[in-house]
């Protein structure tokens, strides 16, 4: 078989795509209209569940550019058992992340013991201004929602504990 | 694979001493032209100064540390864990493959060794994160030539593996997946099939690239003859990785190296060529984005069961010493130099990252080739900005 | 010499048709193929939609990026030849314009009715490089400079093989008149067969070829782009063009592709005509009043396909070395032509 010319070959690529597209649409998405799901790991954005966080400042101090921002307060809850003692808890006032500097690493989601901190694939939240892009504990804890499950693992994977 | 010609070689360079004789003979005034720190063609802030004859190169000299970052220094202030986190973005194309020479070399100093699985799936990240950056390059290949479809078929099969390496490491671009000991979690389910399916796309691009590029006439006629590195040279300026493949040596860390990787364990070639020209450079990588695929493929197969992570203490501290671990990177030998003190952070990283090195040839190169050869000359040897500025 | 309509229109009428028929023979072919394919063509080849969002399927892009380019400022750099380097884009679209003048539509449908038109036509299209000559010397930037001489070296190289080629219609119709060039392919026959004319392509087909790869080349597109080169020359003789000067070079790239186009469809593909056998017309004086609006639909249709291949290879090929550009035009495309005309001329005084 003769060799078909390069330039001929690279015209039928070309022309190949454009009735590909034409047929089969076009691989690209209409962004705005039209979304692509990002993986269910995808770091998009840190969720914070309030209720779990002891204000204990592993994540803020693993951080490699101390973007996380906690301050809290010790106070007295009732006791669990009635006529105990009054227990003493890490209240949290402030839990700020500025995501102008996060750069998604997920080290403090990793790091954190008592599960607080998660990712969401959550990734529409553009600010035009850089400043506004400080959330707070309550911000946070709206993205909660939008955790998903953990997926399952790969067969031969070994069970966590 | 053809080689080029005796002929062919020295009809270019004499054409090139004939116009040096004549622009010495006119007495013609040369001019200095800076391309960069913000050109199109030095996808980021290099630049190159040029002094010109005409459309000749008289000398060239890239001026590179617009864009450093000091990680080197940022290093020492970080603990362990931490710096994984920083040091994939110094190959921001082929990020995953930063963070293994630098786990492997505090692994060495903690005498600590990943579990298999965990090895198998780090080189397959590794050979991903090679696709996604050689990928890239292949089709800004045409861009720097004034084809512009090219650059998009690779943006749209890179996305796919970037898909993988997010689906499985929750980051596209950095996935700070690699751990002390092993890897922090393992593949999600469907992950392998997945996987499978993208390599056969990328095989497929692969033919339309070397159906739309590789194969056309005017592209062979610009890279062709044109930046001939031979291999003394080349090595005597230390390149590595695919440059050096193309010059005619045999050198590959993957295959020459034993590290606790996978790669070992499976069946694949080194490609090598013999010409040392642009042409060849951009070939080679052509072949290794092909044997990358075959690579990913054996070993999702033979992914042993087990755990990824080994056992290692909660809080990091590395004993005191000091441990040089280099990889076959995508851009070629990367290396760390490892000095820990028993802190929770090293005490000082070198790191030896290819592009700096590939780049420094350039002088040598560009001596008396033509400025649109500038182009193609800088396009073949393939920097990445981050790998030289660091 | 017949108006465009049958009642008789006074002078300054005549000329304002003219004038506006011109403007839409330029400006409309522009924008059909910057939409069609720069924006379309070439994004369906890389497997996306192209613009989308202004108008339906984005047909209104063009006008939103013409609002645009008309709001950005007016930048002179300081070191520039000021007066020069603002009229310079004004040269280069006007050359097309004066391109357009000869080109017929239609039987009646033209702006001149040249007998040299072909020599005109040729010799119009080359000032063009005075105008990206002078933009590239009057930004007083090297890039531009660098991007400007080797525009002139190459649209100059690249004109010669272009008037060789033309010459072999030339020959072959008897004929400089474009007009004339366009019956004669109607009117023609194929040993004895009429069904289709006889469009010079099929004779010509060399000549075709060179005539087409030399239009790519004048129309600096790739794989002759090397003035513009934006990977390495930023955008040659353009870079320090801004707002509504950059937006005339850019018309005027386009509308000159159009008006090559149809050049190219008068001297080998028939031009506006349909084959004269097909209605039983003997010559120009038989043709129909309704060619007059079908004509330049035809033409427009033929300037759609050619520009359409101009723009394929665009989209397909990366670019010469300059070298390489000029040794191709010199030792290649010139040999064939020269030979195609004598090839011709051997066949004409023989047949």
């Amino acid at each position: 078989m003769p060799k078909i010319p390069g330039l001929i070959k690279g015209l039928g690529v070309t022309m190949g795509t454009l009735g590909r597209t034409v047929r089969d649409g076009a691989d690209t998405v209409q962004y705005p209209h039209a979304k692509e799901a990002p993986p269910v790991r995808a770091r998009g954005v840190i969720a914070l569940r309030e209720d779990n966080c002891t204000a204990c400042m592993l994540c803020a101090r693993s951080c490699p550019d101390w973007c996380i921002y906690i301050e809290g307060h010790k106070q007295l809850a009732p006791p669990r058992r009635a006529g105990g003692k009054p227990r003493q808890v890490n209240h949290l006032d402030r839990f700020d992340i500025d995501y102008a500097l996060c750069m998604y690493c997920g080290i403090c989601v990793e790091v954190c013991p008592f599960d607080a901190l998660f990712w969401s694939p959550e990734y529409e939240y553009s600010e035009p201004r850089i400043a506004d892009l400080l959330h707070d504990k309550t911000k946070l804890g709206e993205w909660m929602e939008t955790v998903p499950e953990a997926p399952e693992l790969e067969a031969g994977a070994e069970k966590k504990k | 694979m053809t080689m080029l010609s005796e002929r062919q070689q020295l009809s270019y360079i004499a054409a090139q001493a004939a116009d040096a004789r004549l622009n010495v003979e006119l007495e013609t005034e040369g001019m200095t032209l800076n391309i960069g720190p913000q050109h199109p063609a030095t996808h980021g802030t290099l630049r190159i100064i040029a002094r010109l004859d005409g459309e000749q190169v008289v000398w060239a000299e890239p001026s590179a540390g617009y864009m450093h970052r000091g990680y080197e220094k940022l290093t020492e202030v970080r603990t362990f864990p931490q710096v994984t986190s920083l040091i994939n973005r110094i190959d921001w194309l082929g990020s995953f493959a930063n963070e293994v020479p630098f786990i492997l070399a505090a692994e060495k100093l903690m005498d600590i060794e990943a579990p298999p699985r965990a090895q198998h799936i780090r080189t397959i990240l590794f050979e991903l994160s090679r696709i996604a950056n050689v990928g890239l390059f292949l089709g800004d290949l045409g861009v720097q030539m004034g084809a512009v479809t090219p650059v998009f078929m690779a943006f749209r099969d890179r996305e796919y593996v970037l898909n993988l390496i997010e689906g499985a490491t929750g980051g596209r671009f950095h996935p700070n997946f690699d751990r002390i000991g092993g890897l922090k979690d393992d593949l999600p389910k469907g992950w392998i099939d997945e996987t499978k399916q993208v390599m056969k796309k990328l095989r497929r691009f692969c033919d339309e690239i070397d159906d739309l590029l590789f194969g056309n006439e005017i592209f062979q006629s610009r890279m062709r003859g044109v930046g001939v590195i031979p291999s003394d040279i080349a090595l005597q300026y230390g390149l590595s990785g695919a440059n050096l493949r193309a010059s005619g040596v045999e050198w590959d860390l993957r295959r020459d190296q034993s590290l606790p990787m996978a790669w070992d364990k499976v069946d694949w070639k080194v490609w090598t060529h013999p010409d040392g020209d642009s042409w060849a450079r951009c070939w080679v990588r052509l072949q290794e984005v092909r044997e990358s695929t075959k690579i990913v493929d054996q070993l999702l197969d033979t992914i042993p069961a087990g755990p990824v992570m080994a056992k290692v203490p909660r809080i990091i501290k590395v004993p005191e010493g000091e441990a040089w671990v280099s990889t076959e990177n995508p851009l070629g030998e990367m290396g760390y130099y490892v000095v820990s003190k028993g802190d929770l952070g090293p005490f000082r990283v070198k790191i030896r990252s290819a592009s700096f090195n590939n780049m420094s040839i350039a002088p040598w190169v560009l001596k008396g080739v033509y400025v649109p050869d500038i182009i193609t000359i800088l396009a073949s040897l393939y920097f990445i900005l981050g790998d030289i500025d660091r | 010499m017949s108006a465009l309509l049958a009642v008789e229109i006074p002078y300054w009428g005549q000329s304002l048709l003219r004038v506006l028929g011109g403007i839409v023979a330029v400006l409309l072919p522009a924008g059909t193929i910057v939409y069609l394919f720069l924006f379309k063509m070439m994004s369906f080849m890389q497997s996306r939609l192209g613009p989308m969002e202004a108008g339906p399927f984005g047909s209104m892009q063009l006008f939103a990026e013409v609002g645009k380019w008309l709001q950005k400022e007016d930048i002179v750099p300081a070191e520039a030849d000021a007066r020069i380097y603002k009229l310079a884009p004004i040269i280069v679209l006007l050359s097309t314009f004066l391109l357009v003048v000869v080109v017929p539509f239609g039987p009646d449908a033209y702006f001149v009715d040249f007998s040299a038109g072909v020599f005109y036509a040729l010799a119009i299209g080359s000032v063009s490089v005075i105008g990206i000559l002078v933009a590239g010397w009057s930004s007083a930037n090297k890039y531009s400079l660098l991007g400007g001489l080797r525009a002139a070296g190459q649209l100059i190289a690249y004109e010669l093989p272009m008037v060789l080629a033309v010459v072999g219609v030339v020959i072959q119709a008897g004929s400089m008149n474009l007009q004339d060039i366009v019956v004669a392919q109607n009117s023609g026959s194929i040993f004895g067969w009429d069904g289709v004319g006889f469009p010079f392509v099929l004779t010509q087909f060399v000549g075709f070829l060179v005539f087409m790869i030399a239009v790519q080349a004048e129309l600096t597109q790739v794989p002759f782009d090397m003035p513009i080169a934006e990977s390495e020359l930023v955008s040659g003789y353009m870079t320090e063009y801004s707002g509504f000067r950059f937006l005339i070079f850019f018309i005027g790239e386009f509308a000159t592709a159009g008006v090559f186009a149809f050049i190219a469809s008068v001297l080998f593909l028939g031009g506006w005509g349909v084959p004269f056998s097909w209605f039983g017309w003997e010559g120009l004086d038989d043709v129909d009043n309704w060619m007059n609006i079908g004509g330049p639909l035809i033409m427009f249709t033929k300037m759609l396909v050619l520009t359409g291949i101009i723009m394929w290879v665009r989209f397909s090929y990366p670019r010469f070395r300059e070298d390489q550009l000029q040794r191709f035009a010199w030792k290649v495309l010139i040999p064939i032509s020269l030979a195609n005309i004598a090839l011709t001329a051997i066949v004409k005084v023989a047949v």
